[in-house]
């Protein structure tokens, strides 16, 4: 993640404050519809022109084409939303995490237990 | 008066609910998580609470980013678990006790917390799966007490112990229901982080110290800003809030009925904890 986002200084984390709620407040709009399976249906159906109804960014829009958890973050998206996108295509946090660590489902699960021990 | 019998900690990972639609508590990735339950149980058993007062934190569901209310009250007759969109089971809706909800409203505000009120509200798994996991067969009414762990600024964890402080005085001047038993609630935790390139951090060593001081010294989180929570206990492991407010409503002293902690449930230090104030 670039410098910008880790301005409170902790490291791969962005601290969802009012300027990403501003910066993803269409993304995350778009994320929150999907707790409506029609919403759901009509993404999958039009993605892009899904995406348009809710004024992504063409970043934003190129990042959620992409599936990019990490550009969703960096263009304002909220955990909690982009869990919503995720849930379409049955992507648990265990995948999310993977996807984001550069990990296997496998690694990143082994990291956890690790940590715990 | 009405009287808190105590206050029961737990983590509400999601995927708890798809454990117990499919009968995994025996699991051995899930047992150890599960078997803190049965103290649990046997506690709630003895104790025999009327109504729970459930602090907790939204997570998308009833409120959006167009309106987040720092600290919100709910005040329906019945609180109705939403379509989360990622697909876990929904469950039949909860009753609330408007009563209760309103009396904690007008003593809330007297005390200066400027609450949201809500006589609709939905709720997801922040709130079902603690139920769930407490109450298998059913459950007692709620409250639920939503505090935005969403989007900075947060609450400070000074803020919220004095918000579950609130709660507490609120409660023992409930005289519509003079033997009326509560169970507070904090849903949440213990560390853990979903996203980004520190997505699987879990800090196990500030867990343990944060639980201890919950009995020794329940002020000890209060020092710590939300940047500080973040960095300690991961973006989500902030939850920890709930818990604070939750021991905060039990006054000075308390005893330890039960702790369990597993590392990991899903991507989270799973804690599970009851604590009843000392006579």
């Amino acid at each position: 993640m670039g410098e910008d986002t880790e301005r409170h200084g902790i490291p791969g984390t962005i601290i969802f404050d009012g300027a990403e709620a501003k910066r993803g407040y269409g993304l995350n709009k778009m994320c929150f519809s999907f707790n409506e399976e029609a919403n759901r249906h009509a993404f999958l159906a039009d993605e892009d022109g899904y995406c348009r109804r809710y004024g992504l960014t063409d970043a934003q829009r190129d990042a959620i084409r992409r599936r990019d958890v990490l550009a969703l973050l960096e263009h304002g998206g909220h955990p909690y939303y982009l869990a919503k996108f995720a849930g379409i295509f049955h992507l648990d946090v265990q995948d999310l995490g993977a996807m984001q660590t550069g990990l296997s489902k496998e690694e990143f699960k082994a990291r956890l237990v690790e940590a715990g021990r | 008066m009405a009287r808190i019998v105590g206050s029961i900690m737990s983590t509400h990972v999601p995927a708890i609910a798809n454990a117990l639609e499919r009968h995994e508590e025996a699991d051995p990735y899930w047992k150890p998580f599960f078997d803190g339950y049965e103290a649990v149980h046997s506690w709630l058993h003895e104790v025999q609470p009327d109504v729970a007062v459930i602090i907790h934190n939204d997570h998308g569901m009833n409120f959006f980013l167009d309106k987040m209310p720092t600290f919100a009250v709910g005040c329906a007759p019945e609180y109705r678990h939403g379509d989360e969109g990622w697909g876990i089971p929904t469950v039949d809706p909860y009753r609330g006790h408007p009563d209760l909800s309103w009396h904690l409203v007008e003593a809330l505000v007297g005390d200066e917390f400027d609450v949201t009120t809500c006589q609709e509200m939905l709720v997801d798994h922040a709130v079902t799966n603690p139920m769930k996991l407490l109450w298998p067969g059913g459950g007692v009414p709620i409250v639920p007490v939503t505090v935005n762990t969403v989007m900075f600024p947060y609450p400070s964890a000074k803020r919220c112990f004095a918000l579950g402080e609130a709660i507490g005085r609120a409660i023992s001047c409930y005289d519509v229901e003079p033997d009326l038993r509560v169970v507070m609630i904090g849903s949440g935790g213990l560390s853990h982080q979903l996203e980004g390139t520190r997505a699987g951090f879990i800090n196990k060593s500030f867990d343990l110290r944060f639980v201890e001081s919950l009995t020794d010294d329940p002020r000890w989180a209060t020092q710590f800003s939300g940047e500080d929570l973040v960095k300690e206990t991961g973006s989500q492991g902030v939850e920890l809030l709930m818990w604070l407010a939750a021991r905060a409503a039990l006054g000075a002293t308390v005893r330890r009925v039960t702790w369990n902690y597993h590392i990991p449930i899903s991507n989270t230090a799973a804690g599970t904890l009851v604590l009843e104030p000392a006579a």
